[in-house]
């Protein structure tokens, strides 16, 4: 089975938003590119929930107005871009691919949404995901599957397979994604794309609907290293609304991209590129390893470095995500917004919406998460889990210590058929295993595209920093990204 | 950890307000039985001395001013309920028939 | 400090039995917005005016805690001499119509105040286990059958009270009567109508009183079951319904049958209160630590600040202004209740007799004292104990100043009440005994019994002729210099 794979078909993000803003392009003439290209290829890709042509039209006539008199539209100036579908559009439906969300209309734009436009991007949809985010292959979606664009019958991975796929098949330049467990950096590394989960705080959460609220970071797609750098720089930043938001700043990332890596220290992270792990691909590690060479080849050092607790990041992630989670979905009950299924009293009302409007997975994750702190079981399952959050920390700041940047396999495997996980949830959370540790700790981390596997699928490499390293990573990434091209 | 039964299943999901027909129970008891037997992992680990992890940045006392702010449009929240009368939500009795 | 069984028994209850009783009382902060978004923190308002994502727990939304809701709970902890400590906001999961998210953010095992202690006026002791930070549920209304949960059709919602910011300070279980129950509660609003941190209103709901009940034999230190009663809604109904409760108990006990932990109503009209629905499966809150705020870490200079900004609290007030009158603190817990403590101190400061202060105030002043100022009520006092006044007059000229804010000589002289020069009693007496000669003659040399009953002729028949306008005491005086 063949793909519509073109991340270069969107064009980049910068030259789209020079191009525009020099009155070379007009913004509509960019978006009804976009929106060709969606026509053609969304049936085969399902990346979008909704795709909101006649409002990206209208929003770009109405920038080539501001432009034709003379108006700073903004760093992003007539960019389409595609939001995953758990975060909140004002007056667009937001479901997060669950029919509890059936009907509803946010109120009100998330704060990254509401930078977007104010950078002078023009949303063209909403992006299939993972039911409330929960999954890695996207297959848990109420509106059924997003396929991989290389290959049609792979996954894009998940959870934000839709946003994933967009920029993938060169729908749009950008798209936004949230990344609890991985749900950024897995499907980046299987679409092919870059893909940057960010320091927890330095995006603001603001009307991203939670999944875990510890562990929830917004991050972008995009086809090149210097886009999502562009792209950090507009949505990053303190927000007063999210309390959890970084008061520090790490400065402009494009600022950063061409410092090289002239002696920085990488470090390889044993546990998953030896063996520690099990059931990571000998064609992933390969690519590892060849990404650890290509830095060293520019004038990194290399060295291995253990981070021991991060054998234990699967099992505290799966206790503490799903405590939050279980908590985070409880207002799903039928009397404000979305899915009501009516009962004689309100708990029978309750109790029918949320089990006639919740999949599977979500009420798995809800079980799992609302057993984990109950009476008596609290303090051996979350209780243990958030202490195994400080060890991994722990572990992360003493490699720190001796390392400026980490390297590790973004996704244990290039993308899988579609189905070929769904019957073991177990076996789909492992997808998580390289990822996972990153969010417990809250460090940033993000996926760059860095050749091919076995099966001529893309794979990507993970790079992580310490806290509010972005800079580095971003400047890590850039001489990735040059290695690889230089290769191709 | 003792093993999870059907009955902790079941109990579980009245708390979550899930129902759940038997194949689901047998099912969540299993594989949720699974994943908890992957976090007694966590068991071998000395953690008695560990500090439970908090905010990455350590942020401490975010707080706001005590300013008024603009609320939403009435009519626009009620335009999204299930169901609504007088300017209020409307939700079946509390203690309804069972 | 009073603190053994006898002293401090329900009298209500059987012989040997005692109450044991706590108490949860939540307080309503008067902050301008609610503890996490900026919606406007009112009473009143059009149902679901005062509402955003973030109290309506939108999918998505934060909340920002509020600043001043967070200083206001360490004032009362101060107040009540509880440790501030750093805390540490946790969700309370239940689902629950009216709580939007259907977890309810508190504070858990890290509350901001802990181990304080709030004594009562007759000095006795009740310790505050904690005092902690927590949001408001909206409000439902049920429709349809009579009006009651139990029979209603529908149910609807009004969000505008959803996440307005309560402190909910806890009490030991250290009450033993009613009226110390009443006098516990009494005392906490006071002080936080002191600190000026809430309206504290019973009937509007501002301060809503939740009691623990439970009784035992007495010598015992056991605890036995306990019920918790809510829905109590003044001060009378909160003696009323402990009375019930404990009574209650004491004949489930005694009948050999025993009360079952429950959640229990109290019915206004019926004088008792009522179960609540017993649950399938025990309360199981699965608290954990909220996730999308900070933790609270109140700095030394924090801490100064707020002790800076405590006023002076009612015991201390009750002393001082007892220490003034030169009687017990308890017989000027009334005024300092109603706020009348500072106008008393700044009138006896004025030189007035402190015993008519007193009287005064709290039996002629209960609706407040208007217009008139501390010195204006010395004098007036002053007027009255140095007979320029008689205490009929008195009242008269009193109840005008609260109105008119005028000086009592003005008042006084405008009613005509001008004082009787002696002369003019003299005059009055000398008729009165040309007109009764025997009963003079009785007065100036009949047995101490007589002589007394018949000063209270000659005084009467002064006062009759002088419409009242006569000093009892210059009265009395007169008739002692004119005995032989
Ligand atoms: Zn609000």
């Amino acid at each position: 089975m063949s793909g519509v794979a073109s991340p270069a078909a969107a064009g980049s993000v910068s030259d789209i938003a020079n191009a525009v803003t020099n009155g070379e392009r007009s913004a509509v003439s960019v978006v009804d590119a976009h929106l060709a290209r969606i026509d053609d290829h969304e049936g085969a890709v399902h990346a979008f929930n909704l795709v909101t042509a006649d409002a990206a039209r209208a929003t770009a006539a109405a920038i080539d107005e501001r432009l034709a008199a003379g108006e700073d539209v903004g760093p992003l100036a007539g960019v389409p871009v595609a939001i995953k579908d758990n975060m909140c559009t004002r007056g667009v439906p937001t479901t997060c691919s669950s029919k509890i969300l059936d009907g509803w209309r946010p109120p009100y734009d998330a704060t990254v949404v509401e930078r977007l436009a104010s950078a002078g991007a023009i949303m063209v949809g909403k992006t299939n995901l993972d039911e409330f985010a929960m999954g890695s292959s996207t297959e848990n979606s109420a509106f059924g599957p997003t396929h991989n664009p290389w290959q049609l019958d792979r996954v894009p991975g998940g959870s934000s397979g839709g946003s994933a796929a967009a920029v993938a098949a060169g729908f749009t330049p950008l798209s936004l994604g949230s990344d609890t467990g991985g749900s950024i950096r897995q499907p980046a590394s299987l679409c092919g794309v870059v893909g940057v989960k960010p320091t927890y705080g330095a995006v603001s959460r603001y009307g991203l609907i939670a999944f875990g609220s510890s562990l929830d970071q917004i991050g972008p797609f995009t086809t090149t290293v210097a886009d999502s750098a562009l792209t950090m720089d507009v949505i990053g930043g303190h927000d007063p609304r999210d309390a959890t938001s970084s008061t520090e700043s790490f400065g402009s990332l494009v600022d950063v991209l061409d410092r090289g890596v002239d002696g920085l220290r990488v470090g390889l992270i044993s546990e998953m590129t030896g063996g520690v792990i099990d059931g990571i691909a000998e064609d992933v590690l390969a690519r590892v390893r060849a990404a650890a060479e290509a830095l060293e080849a520019a004038g990194a050092t290399v060295g291995e470095v253990s981070v021991p607790s991060s054998v234990y990041g699967l099992p505290a992630y799966y206790m503490v995500a799903p405590a939050e989670a279980s908590s985070n979905l409880a207002r799903f009950d039928g009397v404000r917004y979305g899915l009501r299924v009516d009962g004689p009293n309100t708990a029978a009302m309750h109790t029918a919406s949320r089990t006639a409007g919740f999949g599977p997975e979500v009420k798995r994750r809800i079980m799992l998460g609302t057993y984990a702190l109950s009476a008596g079981y609290r303090d051996a399952y979350y209780g243990s889990a958030q202490k195994v959050r400080t060890l991994i920390t722990q572990d992360f700041d003493r490699a720190y210590a001796d390392f400026d940047v980490l390297l590790a396999p973004s996704s244990p495997t290039t993308a899988f058929e579609l189905g070929a996980k769904t019957a073991d949830p177990l076996t789909m959370y492992l997808n998580d295993v390289c990822t996972i540790p990153s969010n417990l700790s809250g460090q940033p981390s993000m996926s760059v595209p860095f050749g091919v596997g076995d099966d001529g699928l893309p794979i990507g490499v993970q790079i992580l920093a310490p806290l509010m390293g972005e800079p580095v990573m971003f400047q890590t990434a850039a001489v990735l990204e040059n290695a690889q091209e230089d290769a191709s | 950890m003792s093993k999870l039964s059907r009955d902790d299943v079941a109990h579980v999901a009245r708390l979550a307000m899930l129902e759940l027909d038997d194949a689901e129970i047998d099912a969540f008891t299993e594989q949720l039985g699974s994943v908890l037997a992957t976090a007694d992992d966590m068991a071998a680990l000395d953690l008695d001395s560990v500090v439970p992890a908090h905010h990455p940045l350590g942020l401490v006392n975010v707080m706001r001013p005590d300013v008024v702010q603009p609320s939403l449009d009435r009519d626009e929240v009620l335009a999204q309920a299930p169901a609504a009368e007088d300017g209020r939500f409307c939700v079946p009795p509390a203690l309804g028939e069972q | 400090m009073t603190d053994t069984a006898t002293d401090r028994r329900e009298p209500t209850l059987p012989d040997g039995w005692e109450l044991v009783c706590g108490l949860e009382v939540h307080v309503e902060l008067s902050t301008a917005t609610k503890l996490f978004c900026g919606c406007p923190n009112e009473f009143g308002s059009e149902p679901n005016t005062n509402v955003c994502p973030t109290c309506l727990g939108l999918p998505g939304s934060l909340p920002v805690m509020n600043a001043d809701a967070v200083t206001s709970a360490m004032r009362l902890g101060r107040a009540i001499n509880c440790t501030v400590k750093p805390s540490v906001m946790a969700r309370k999961n239940y689902f629950y119509p009216d709580m939007p998210k259907d977890f309810q953010t508190s504070q858990y095992d890290q509350p901001t105040n802990e181990n304080g202690w709030l004594d009562l006026p007759d000095g006795t002791r009740i310790e505050v286990e904690r005092a902690h930070i927590e949001e408001d549920t909206g409000k439902s209304t049920h429709v349809g059958g009579d009006g009651r949960i139990t029979s209603a059709e529908y149910s609807l919602i009004d969000y505008n009270r959803a996440g307005v910011p309560l402190l909910e300070i806890v009490s030991q279980p250290d009450i033993r009567t009613a009226e110390e129950a009443k006098a516990y509660v009494a005392e906490l609003r006071g002080i936080v109508l002191a600190l000026d941190v809430s309206d504290a209103r019973m009937e509007e709901g501002s301060m809503r009183v939740d009691a623990n009940v439970s009784v035992r034999p007495i010598g015992s230190d056991e605890l036995r079951t306990r019920c918790e009663i809510k829905n109590i809604n003044s001060l009378s109904s909160l003696g009323r319904a402990i009375v019930h409760e404990a009574n209650r108990h004491v004949d489930l006990w005694t009948t050999g049958e025993r009360p079952m932990q429950e959640t229990r109503h109290w019915d206004e009209e019926a004088g008792r209160t009522r179960s609540g629905r017993s649950k399938e499966d025990a309360e199981d809150y699965r608290y954990f630590p909220e996730p999308d705020l900070t933790p609270l870490i109140p700095t030394a200079a924090d801490l100064e600040a707020v002790d800076v900004s405590i006023p002076e609290l009612p015991s201390a007030v009750r002393s001082r202004l007892a220490d003034a009158a030169g009687v017990a603190p308890t017989e000027v817990s009334v005024l300092v209740d109603r706020g009348q403590a500072g106008f008393a101190l700044d009138t006896i400061d004025a030189g007035a007799d402190p015993t008519r202060v007193l009287v005064h105030l709290t039996n002629n002043l209960a609706d407040g004292t208007g217009e008139m100022d501390p010195a204006a009520f010395a004098a007036l006092v002053s007027m009255e104990v140095g007979g320029e006044l008689s205490s009929t007059q008195t009242k008269e000229v009193l109840a005008d100043m609260v109105v008119t804010g005028r000086t009592p000589d003005a008042v006084a002289s405008e009613k005509g009440f001008e004082a009787m020069d002696t002369g003019e009693l003299d005059g009055i007496l000398d008729g009165l005994i040309a007109d009764h000669p025997s009963e003079w003659e009785r007065f100036c040399s009949g047995d101490d019994g007589d002589a007394k009953k018949m000063s209270g002729f000659f005084t009467g028949q002064i006062m009759k002729a002088t419409r009242g306008q006569a000093d009892g005491k210059v009265v009395a005086q007169l008739l002692n210099t004119r005995k032989p």
